[in-house]
C-alpha cells in the first residue's frame, strides 16, 4: 500500500515536471524559432542581415504586431476576433476623413482609438452579455466593417497627408522610427497589465475555466467583453500608423490581416483555447512572421507561393499547440 | 410453482483499484416480477448493473441467465443475451425521430441506393409503442417530446430486442405524479408479459406501489433480498443505513444557541426546482443539508451564491436585505461557495495552487499598481500550512494534485479573507479517509471561529457526524428539519424519500 502510494506520487512528481518542461518549451519554442530561422535566412540571403532589411522587417511588423497584442487579450480568454483586418479599414478611411475635414491631428489620433473601441465594443456586447459565439460575432463585424468602409469612400482611397498626420507611421525620432517605439511600448503596457494587474490574471483565468472565474467572484462577462475592447482600440490605432506609413487610407487596407495577427498570437505560443500564452510569445510570433514574409521576399519568391507558405506555418503552429496539449492530458 | 429465476447474480465481486466496490453481491429476478435494487449513493448498484450489461467486467462470480451460466464480457453480449438496459439519461438523439432513434444501430435499408426503410421502422416502432401504450407519432422529433414520452421511447426501443430482463435506472427521477403512474402500467403490463425487471429508485412510495421484491446493497456488499409484503419503510431504510456511525466525525463544538443569525433564507422559490424554502443559519453553525439527487440542494446553494437567478424570496444577510445579480456581489458581502464539482467549478486546474488561492482576492494583492507576488506567496503557503495540502510547493499547478489536496485548494481560496457564510457542496466527494477528517477538522475550527457554514452532504453518517442542524430536502422542498440530538438516519430517510410531502 505504501509502495503504491510512493509509486503514485513519483508519477504525479514526473508528470510535474514534464508540465514544467512544456511550459519551458512554450515560453522558449518562439525566441528558438527566430533565432534559427534569422540563421538559415542570413545564409540563404547576405542582404538579410544589413541594417536597412532588418529596419525594414521591423517597420512591417510594428502594424500588425500592435494588432497581434490586442488579439493576444481576446484569445487568452478562448475568444476569437475576425474582424481586426476590417476595422483597420474602417477606422483607417473615417480618421483620414476626419483629419481631411478638420485638419486637427489630435482629432484623428482620438478618433482612431475611439472608432476601433467602439467597433470592438459591439464585438465584446454580442459575445458577452449576448452569447454571440465570438467567430460568428466577429465575423459579422469583419463583413459590416468593410462594408461601412466602402459606403463611407465610395470605393475611392483618401490619399495625401501632411508629416505632421503622418508622424505615427512614419516618422523617426534618430535612428529609430516611431511606428517601432510605439509597438514597443504597447506590449510592454499589455505585457504589464496581463501579468501585474488583477485585470490581466482575471483574463487567463477566464480562459481557463469560466465556470470556476465566475464561482471565484470574478466579472467574466465583463473582462471578457473588455477583451474585445482592447483589440478595437490597438486595432484603431494601428490604422493610424497604417495610414501614416502608406500616406492613404484604402478602404481594402487590412485585408487578411486578421490572419496575420492570429498566426503571430498562435506561434508565439498562446492556446487558441484560451488560458495560456503570454505577450512576449506574440512579440516573437509577430517576428517570426515578419522574417518569413521578408526571407521570402528576399529570396524572390512568388507572392502567391508566399501565402501557401504562411498558411502551411500557422497550420504547424496549431498542431504543435494541440500536441502540447495532449501531451497534458496523458 | 416457483421456477428458475430468469436472472441469477451469485457471489458477484469487483474489485476497483484501492476500493472493493462490491462484495459477493447477490441478484435473484424471477419470472413475471419486478425487482426492486435499492441502496444509498454508492452502495454498488451502478456498478451491479454495468455488470450485468457488460460495461464493466466481474472480477469473481457468475452470472446465471435461465438456469445457465453466461459469459457477459462487453455491452453486445448481453444485447444477444436479452438484457436490456435503460440507463437514467435515456441515449436518445434528440434531433432523429422516434422511429430512427428505436432502431438505431441497425437501421434497414432497401433498395439500391441502400436508403433507409423508413416505412418499415414506421411500422414496427407502432407496433413497440402500442405495447407501452404510447399515443407517440414514430416520425415525431425525440427534442419535440416530453420527457414522460421519451421514456416510453427509451423502453419501445428496449422491447425491440425482445429483452428477458430489463434494467430501469432511476426512470421516475425527472417525471410528475401523473407520468409515473403510466410508467407504472407500463411497467405492470410488461411484467405480464415475462419479462423480468430490475427498478432503481430512491423513493420508498413507489418501491411499495410496484416493486415485487427488493434487494437491498449497503457499501457494496449484499444486505438482504425480501418479497415487499414482508417489508415495512423503517426497516428498507434501516437495511440500506445500517449500524455504522461516528468516531470519524469530530465535531467539537456547537453554537450558543442564541448567537446571531448570519444568513435568512425566506420564501425563496426558483421555477421548478425550489419551492418556498425558509431557513436561518446562525454565526458558527453548520448547517447539514441532506435530499436525494435532483432535490435542489445544489440549485439552492447556487441561488444563494447569485449563481443562479430567482423567481421570488428574500436573502438577509446580517440583518440586512440583499440581493445578488452574479456569484461576484456574493463574495463581495463575504459569501463563499466551494462548488460540488471542483475540477469543472471550483478550481483551475490549469493554474498554480498560489494562483487558485489567491484569485478570489485580486484587489488585496494589488499593492501599489501591481499585484504583490510576495503577499501572494506568503498567504498560499501559510494556507498550505493551515490546511495540510500536500504539494510540492505554491507553484504546483492544481491539476497534479490528488482529489482531496485539490478540495483543501478549493477550501483555501475562500480563507485568505474568512467568510461569514462559507457554503461547502459535497465537500468530500471522492476524497479520501485521511483528507475527510482533516477537512472535517477544518469545518469544525472555522464553526468555532464564528463562520456559518451550510454544508451539502448525500452522506448520513457525514451530516449526522458534521451538523449542528439539518434541513431535508425533497423535491425542491425542505421535507424536515432536525436538531443534532433528534436526527437519525431512518428519520432522514424517510423525509428524504418522501416526496416533499412532510
Amino acid at each position: 500500500m505504501n509502495m503504491e502510494k510512493q509509486i503514485q506520487s513519483d508519477s504525479k512528481d514526473s508528470s510535474g515536471a514534464r508540465e514544467q518542461f512544456s511550459g519551458f518549451v512554450r515560453q522558449l519554442g518562439p525566441t528558438l524559432g527566430l533565432i534559427v530561422l534569422c540563421i538559415v535566412a542570413g545564409i540563404l540571403s547576405p542582404v538579410f542581415f544589413t541594417v536597412s532589411n532588418l529596419m525594414n522587417i521591423v517597420l512591417q511588423v510594428a502594424v500588425i504586431a500592435v494588432i497581434a497584442a490586442g488579439m493576444t487579450f481576446v484569445i487568452l480568454t478562448g475568444g476569437i476576433d475576425l474582424s481586426v483586418g476590417s476595422i483597420l479599414g474602417l477606422t483607417g478611411v473615417l480618421l483620414a476623413g476626419i483629419f481631411k475635414a478638420t485638419g486637427s491631428v489630435f482629432l484623428a489620433v482620438l478618433s482612431s482609438i475611439v472608432i476601433g473601441g467602439l467597433l470592438g465594443l459591439v464585438n465584446g456586447l454580442l459575445v458577452s452579455y449576448g452569447n454571440v459565439p465570438a467567430f460568428c460575432a466577429t465575423l459579422g463585424m469583419m463583413a459590416m466593417a468593410r462594408g461601412l468602409a466602402f459606403v463611407y469612400t465610395k470605393g475611392m482611397p483618401i490619399s495625401g497627408f501632411p508629416d505632421s498626420f503622418r508622424f505615427f507611421g512614419s516618422a523617426y525620432v534618430g535612428a529609430i522610427p516611431v511606428p517601432v517605439m510605439e509597438a514597443i511600448l504597447i506590449f510592454v503596457v499589455a505585457w504589464y497589465i496581463l501579468t501585474k494587474t488583477p485585470a490581466g490574471r482575471s483574463i487567463y483565468a477566464v480562459g481557463s475555466n469560466e465556470k470556476a472565474s465566475r464561482l471565484s467572484g470574478i466579472k467574466t462577462d465583463f473582462y471578457k467583453m473588455l477583451v474585445y475592447v482592447i483589440s478595437g482600440v490597438l486595432t484603431g490605432f494601428a490604422a493610424l500608423m497604417f495610414v501614416g506609413r502608406i500616406n492613404s487610407a484604402h478602404p481594402l487596407a487590412g485585408q487578411g490581416y486578421e490572419l496575420d495577427a492570429i498566426a503571430a498570437v498562435v506561434i508565439g505560443g498562446t492556446s487558441l483555447s484560451g488560458g495560456q500564452g503570454s505577450i512576449a510569445g506574440t512579440f516573437m510570433g509577430a517576428l517570426i512572421m515578419g522574417v518569413i514574409r521578408n526571407a521570402l521576399n528576399l529570396l524572390n519568391v512568388d507572392a502567391y507561393w508566399q501565402q501557401v507558405v504562411i498558411g502551411a506555418v500557422i497550420i504547424a503552429a496549431v498542431l504543435m499547440d494541440w500536441r502540447s496539449k495532449k501531451q497534458q492530458l496523458a | 410453482m416457483r421456477d428458475v429465476p430468469i436472472l441469477e447474480v451469485r457471489n458477484v465481486t469487483k474489485r476497483f483499484p484501492g476500493v472493493v466496490a462490491l462484495n459477493r453481491v447477490n441478484l435473484t429476478v424471477r419470472p413475471n416480477e419486478i425487482h426492486a435494487l435499492l441502496g444509498e449513493n454508492g452502495a454498488g448498484k451502478s456498478t451491479l448493473m454495468k455488470i450485468i450489461s457488460g460495461a464493466y467486467q466481474k472480477d469473481e462470480g457468475e452470472i446465471l441467465l435461465d438456469g445457465r451460466p453466461v459469459q457477459i464480457s462487453k455491452p453486445s453480449d448481453s444485447m444477444n443475451l436479452g438484457i436490456a438496459i435503460i440507463y437514467q439519461d435515456l441515449n436518445l438523439i434528440p434531433d432523429l425521430s422516434v422511429a430512427e432513434n428505436i432502431f438505431f444501430g441497425r437501421l434497414p435499408h432497401k433498395g439500391f441506393l441502400r436508403a433507409v426503410d423508413f416505412n418499415m421502422i414506421k411500422h414496427a416502432s407502432q407496433e413497440l409503442l402500442t405495447r407501452v401504450n404510447a399515443r407517440i407519432d414514430p416520425m415525431a422529433r425525440v427534442g419535440d417530446l416530453s420527457v414522460a414520452d421519451r421514456q416510453l421511447v427509451a423502453i419501445a426501443r428496449a422491447l425491440s430486442f425482445k429483452p428477458r430482463v430489463l434494467i430501469m435506472d432511476e426512470p421516475t427521477a425527472s417525471l410528475s405524479a401523473q407520468e409515473v403512474q403510466t410508467l407504472f402500467d407500463v411497467m405492470r403490463d410488461l411484467k405480464t408479459q415475462n419479462v423480468g425487471l430490475i427498478f432503481i429508485s430512491h423513493h420508498l412510495e413507489e418501491i411499495f406501489e410496484i416493486a415485487d421484491r427488493v434487494t437491498v446493497l449497503r457499501d457494496g456488499q449484499y444486505v438482504d433480498s425480501k418479497p415487499i409484503d414482508e417489508l415495512d419503510k423503517e426497516t428498507i431504510v434501516h437495511m440500506m443505513v445500517g449500524r455504522r456511525m461516528e468516531t470519524l466525525y469530530p465535531r467539537v463544538h456547537s453554537p450558543q444557541p442564541d448567537s446571531d443569525v448570519v444568513l435568512r433564507v425566506e420564501g425563496l422559490s426558483q421555477g421548478n426546482t425550489l419551492h418556498d424554502i425558509s431557513f436561518g443559519l446562525r454565526r458558527g453553525e453548520i448547517l447539514g443539508i441532506s435530499g436525494l439527487v435532483g432535490s435542489g440542494r445544489s440549485e439552492l446553494m447556487h441561488s444563494i451564491f447569485g449563481g443562479r437567478p430567482i423567481d421570488s424570496g428574500e436573502i438577509w444577510l446580517e440583518g440586512r436585505k440583499v440581493q445578488f445579480h452574479s456569484p461576484s456581489e456574493a463574495v463581495a458581502y463575504g459569501i463563499a461557495l466551494v462548488p460540488e464539482d471542483r475540477g469543472d467549478e471550483g478550481l483551475h486546474l490549469e493554474m498554480s495552487v498560489r494562483e487558485n488561492i489567491c484569485l478570489p482576492h485580486l484587489r488585496r494583492f494589488y499593492q501599489n499598481f501591481r499585484i504583490s507576488r510576495k503577499a501572494e506567496e506568503k498567504t498560499s503557503k501559510s494556507l498550505i500550512s493551515r490546511l495540510n495540502v500536500k504539494t510540492t510547493g505554491s507553484e504546483q499547478l492544481v491539476g497534479f494534485l490528488s482529489g482531496g489536496n485539490q478540495q483543501k485548494v478549493a477550501i483555501a481560496k475562500w480563507l485568505v479573507s474568512e467568510p461569514k457564510v462559507l457554503i461547502l457542496d459535497e465537500p468530500t466527494k471522492g476524497v479520501d479517509v485521511g483528507a475527510k477528517s482533516e477537512i472535517h477538522r477544518i469545518m469544525s475550527e472555522l464553526a468555532s471561529r464564528g463562520v456559518g457554514i451550510i454544508m451539502v452532504s448525500p452522506e448520513l453518517p457525514e451530516i449526522l457526524g458534521m451538523s449542528d442542524r439539518i434541513l431535508v430536502m425533497s423535491n425542491g422542498r425542505i421535507a424536515a428539519e432536525f436538531s443534532r440530538a433528534e436526527a437519525t438516519p431512518d428519520k432522514i430517510m424517510m423525509a428524504a424519500t418522501s416526496g416533499g410531502a412532510a
